[in-house]
């Protein structure tokens, strides 16, 4: 560092010279952007796994799902045209935190949506906090964006960890099922997930017998299938997504595990219910904040997406699209996209849409709503290939997502 | 017997000159260019920039090469977050501190593997890269899949703050030249010349009372350790380090990187790694990402089979070729 | 359950069964490198990318043609061993007289180029491929159920690996191949006709790794990395079993995955890293490796 220190001064000056000028024009444009649209657009960017574990859950189908909410709108704000972008993240941090930093630093990007595993939200969250731009988490569970965390600027929209294990752990707890043993996606997904729903377990009177952490895309489960059959457990909790989850029950399934253990599905997105034989899957109980065929609007809708995507929508899909229209409104009711402005907005006017029913985006950033305890309907009783589910009950936001937590404490 | 991958000359002493003003001219592009590009896109050129000069001093100048110098850029950029995030240091200082830690990894591998040559010695340090990355992917401190989140880009000397970016945009081009200058020294020495000696003869160097496996393990470590400052310079750029860092595709693309430039040319892995961090960027994130893959392989097969001088080595041989045949013609 | 000492049997039998599966796969992998090294001194780093083809190969012919797994199990290794031999005559001969280092990058390049396309194509998570009905099921070994695929897989994957071997090591065929090895002007001077030979021993190392995918399509996703993480496992093997034996690729590649099912029955954690660290200690005490010859 010592031997060479005339050009890096020479540097330092003009970073100096450079710096103030630079900062003198931010507070310029900072003076102007209380009120009306930066770069007189609105710029929406869909960062997502496009086509890998996670592809099938959210993937090409968030960015359909996003325009189909900006078609709805009208396709301007204020009158002013909406722009969507889209990259895919592949699942990894640092790919994801660095097109979120470009896509805001230097494209003028305002709000990001879709954002499925939880790893690569942390890191775009950490860059769009800073900025103070809007994140509407639609794909992700990690329930840190509202507790350790959160910020005034994540929307936490379509489900967490917490919502999933109180609503499929409990109901297996008063069944009388008390020996738990997991599969766990190892990374802050999975741990969150387990994490929760060990707290369920264990003040229930249950016991977690061990579990075995697999890592993210893996694709042969056969040793962990095996621990988890010397495990002596009553219950295989699989706390993983996606594709994971699709080749983890199959995993099961070949080795016999299912004839002695009761599988389930922690978080089962439409798309992997409809992947897997419906011998395996039938009849297993599981939480999800939207089904298709539960009304006639969200019939409606599904039919719209289905016919532009070929694909059954999942929860993570019509999150992306309710998110994004409750974005867009709050920015047409404060004529301004300021993070600031349209998160305050956002949380004052209740989310109502196909998607969101008896909703409210909390002051943590969490949004609270109707969830569902489903039972996935065996092959005899389904009329066509998206005929999954059966609805048992209805889960009031309040009893899913539970109280808001101390933790989060941000003015 | 010994590897020897066919050479483009190093500088001549005659060209040394002409290296120097190319070098004050491209550092003031450098000075001047966060004006006009987006400084994160210049900073992650110059950090891979680093990478591959570290690089090529195996591969150029000593002729073998290494298929594990992922391991190296993943640990500066490790042990640096983590020194930054729980101790607290100064960027300068937690640049040191990876770029030491990746020293003494690089002092471990060479042990195990500089004695093995040429194919052999690619399989072992990616072998050993290999056991780095399964080691990171479990290690708690690294946050595994999650990567090493928020590391604080902190203020340089306790004084300048490097989360603007153009800040940090000059401290990455301090870092750079650094590093470009320690690669210069080292090839330019009495130390240089024997690593050339090796590289052209092993046999011979042996038999003039060189110990050769000494005078390869420095190299590798001074090799790693740039390597190293690079990995801890970009994971202070990005306020992340990842696993990605430690993949051996990683590795790969290093090698792409100096062969596509041209090893054993001092500019070479710098030109190289502009055009594939450009073709990258052009990519990531659209649909055309997995063009990248296939860009990549392309290039790679075109450079083996009738490009393996690269850019820098096919223009020096001819500017060489010009020179020489203007000479004759007086 | 049945315990000895602490240790759960059916536990550790268990993942003993599944190292030896992935054993499997290794062998035969370790053992299409061995091959073509020993011809051609090249490491040819696209065998993990012609492994991943072949199980694409067989997923698209099932899909878009209708081909079953048996027919696929004989076509699909062919068509592989085809495509390598077109490398081989393209790409890898016009630098034959190169450093060895060149066509390492260049089988590198050809690794990426396939990788790349596939996952273009096909996305990269993994498509699935059904077990053929005539091995579905499993038999109940007392201490595990073993599924039937997994036991036909340990099965092909010996046998092919022992005809390989009696072929090199005890054939007329196999002393042309091993002359070649030891010195190709003077097999040539013998009048045989060591560039087709070359071709032909690529395309069968090749085949090999096709073989592997096939195997593999069933019980592995068919993904376009599947090849790319299983390949830099299989090199260390090959550093550690050595570089001048058959039957060493063979046996180290068994030994390993066994290794490797131990390892995730004492202590998971370490698992994916335990075929590198047996590799560092035979680098430390044996550095040619278990069987090498190279001094």
């Amino acid at each position: 560092m010592k031997r060479n220190t005339n050009t890096p001064k020479a540097g330092f000056k003009l970073a100096l010279h450079c710096s103030v000028a630079a900062l003198m024009s931010v507070a310029a444009l900072s003076a102007q952007a209380a009120t009306g649209l930066s770069d007189n657009k609105v710029k929406i960017g869909v960062l997502a796994d496009m086509s890998g574990t996670y592809g099938d859950l959210c993937g090409r189908h968030c960015v359909d799902a996003v325009n189909m909410a900006v078609e709805d709108f009208g396709g301007s704000v204020l009158g002013k045209p909406i722009e969507v972008v889209s990259a895919d993240d592949q699942n990894k941090p640092d790919l994801g935190s660095a097109k979120a930093r470009e896509w805001i630093e230097s494209e003028g990007v305002d709000a990001i949506n879709g954002l499925v595993a939880s790893s690569v939200v942390g890191a775009v969250a950490q860059v769009a906090n800073v900025n103070e731009k809007p994140i509407l988490i639609s794909g992700a569970g990690s329930n840190t964006f509202t507790t350790k965390t959160c910020s005034p600027f994540n929307a936490h929209w379509t489900y967490d960890v917490v919502a999933l294990a109180r609503g499929t752990v409990k109901p297996l707890m008063d069944s009388g099922k008390k020996k738990w043993f997991f599969i766990t996606a190892d990374y802050a997904f999975g741990h969150a997930l387990e994490g929760v729903a060990t707290g369920i377990i264990e003040s229930n009177g249950g016991t977690v017998v061990g579990s075995a952490r697999a890592p993210l895309g893996t694709t042969d489960y056969s040793s962990f299938v095996l621990q988890a059959m010397s495990s002596g457990a009553d219950v295989v909790a699989l706390a993983n997504a996606g594709k994971d989850f699709v080749n983890s029950l199959k995993g099961a399934a070949e080795f016999g595990l299912n004839q002695q253990a009761t599988m389930v599905g922690l978080l089962v997105f439409a798309s992997d219910t409809k992947a897997i034989d419906a011998d395996i899957i039938g009849d297993m109980r599981l939480t999800t904040g939207f089904y298709w065929d539960r009304d006639d609007a969200s019939r409606a809708w599904a039919k719209r997406f289905v016919d532009r995507t070929g694909a059954i929508p999942t929860m993570a899909h019509a999150g992306a699209y309710s998110s994004t229209l409750h974005y867009l409104k709050a920015i047409k009711a404060t004529g301004t996209d300021d993070g600031k402005a349209v998160m305050a907005q956002m949380k004052a006017e209740k989310p109502d849409d196909m998607f969101a029913r008896n909703a409210a985006l909390r002051a943590d950033g969490r949004m609270v709503y109707d969830m569902y305890q489903v039972r996935v309907k065996k092959g005899s009783e389904r009329s066509n290939p998206n005929d999954l589910y059966e609805i048992e009950h209805v889960i009031p936001g309040d009893q899913a997502f539970g109280a808001m937590k101390p933790e989060c404490n941000f003015k | 017997m010994t590897t020897q991958i066919q050479m483009n000359a190093v500088t001549q002493p005659r060209q040394r000159g002409l290296t120097l003003i190319l070098i004050l001219g491209l550092i003031s592009v450098g000075l001047l260019a966060p004006l006009v590009v987006y400084p994160v896109f210049l900073m992650k050129f110059l950090c891979f920039a680093l990478f591959a000069c570290a690089f090529n001093l195996m591969l150029g100048f000593v002729g073998m090469l290494s298929f594990g110098h992922a391991a190296f850029l993943a640990t500066g950029g490790y042990i640096t977050g983590y020194a930054m995030t729980h101790f607290g240091l100064t960027p300068e200082l937690g640049v040191l501190v990876g770029t030491l830690a990746s020293a003494i990894l690089g002092f471990v591998f060479g042990k195990l593997s500089v004695k093995r040559e040429g194919i052999y010695f690619a399989m072992v340090t990616l072998a050993l890269a290999q056991l780095v990355f399964f080691f990171y992917l479990q290690a708690d401190f690294t946050g595994g899949e999650n990567g090493m989140q928020g590391i604080p880009r902190g203020e340089l000397f306790g004084l300048i703050d490097l989360n603007d970016n153009l800040n940090m945009y000059y401290f990455v081009l301090a870092v750079f030249l650094l590093g470009f200058f320690v690669v210069y020294r080292t090839v330019h020495s009495p130390f240089g010349q024997v690593l050339k000696a090796i590289r052209e003869n092993e046999p011979r160097a042996v038999s003039l009372g060189y110990s050769v496996g000494n005078y390869k393990l420095l190299a590798f470590v001074i090799s790693a350790a740039l390597a190293g400052m690079a990995g801890s310079t970009k994971a202070l750029v990005f306020e992340l380090e990842s696993l990605t860092d430690a993949h051996w595709h990683m590795s790969g693309e290093v090698v792409l990187m100096t062969l596509l430039g041209g090893m054993g040319t001092l500019f070479g892995p710098v030109v190289g790694a502009a055009i594939v961090i450009a073709i990258s960027t052009l990519f990531s994130g659209g649909e055309l990402g997995n063009y990248i893959h296939i860009i990549m392989g392309a290039i790679f097969v075109m450079c083996v089979l009738s490009f393996r001088r690269g850019v820098v080595g096919e223009f020096q041989r001819v500017m060489a070729r010009n020179f020489s045949a203007s000479r004759v013609g007086k | 359950m049945v315990t000895f000492m602490g240790i759960n049997l059916f536990a550790l039998l268990g993942q003993l069964l599944v190292g030896l599966i992935n054993g499997s796969f290794y062998a035969l992998l370790a053992l299409g490198l061995a091959i073509i090294f020993g011809l051609l001194r090249i490491i040819n780093f696209a065998q993990g990318a012609l492994y991943m083809l072949g199980a694409f190969l067989a997923w698209l012919a099932l899909h878009h043609l209708g081909v079953n797994y048996w027919l696929a199990l004989v076509l699909v290794p062919l068509a592989v061993a085809a495509i390598g031999m077109l490398i081989e005559r393209w790409l890898v001969r016009p630098i034959a007289g190169q450093d060895h280092l060149y066509s390492l990058l260049l089988t590198f390049g050809i690794a990426l180029i396939l990788q790349g396309t596939f996952s273009h194509l096909f996305g990269s998570s993994g498509q699935s491929y059904p077990i053929p009905d005539a091995l579905k099921g499993g038999y109940n070994l007392g201490f595990m159920y073993l599924p039937v695929y997994r036991a036909w897989i340990i099965l092909v994957s010996l046998l092919v690996c022992a005809a390989s071997w009696w072929v090199i090591e005890k054939t007329r065929l196999g002393a042309y191949l091993r002359a070649g090895t030891e010195n190709p002007a003077l097999l040539q001077a013998f009048g045989v006709n060591v560039p087709l030979m070359i071709t032909l021993t690529f395309g069968f190392g090749v085949g090999l790794a096709g073989l592997a995918g096939v195997l593999a399509a069933p019980v592995y996703s068919v993904s376009p990395d599947m090849g790319a993480n299983i390949l830099i496992v299989v090199f260390a093997i090959v550093v550690i079993g050595g570089m001048g034996s058959i039957g060493g690729a063979i046996l180290t590649g068994l030994m390993m995955g066994i290794i490797e099912g131990l390892t995730k029955y004492f202590y998971p954690e370490a698992s994916t890293t335990v075929i590198f660290m047996v590799m560092v200690l035979v680098l430390l005490v044996k550095p040619s490796g278990l069987f090498g010859k190279e001094a």
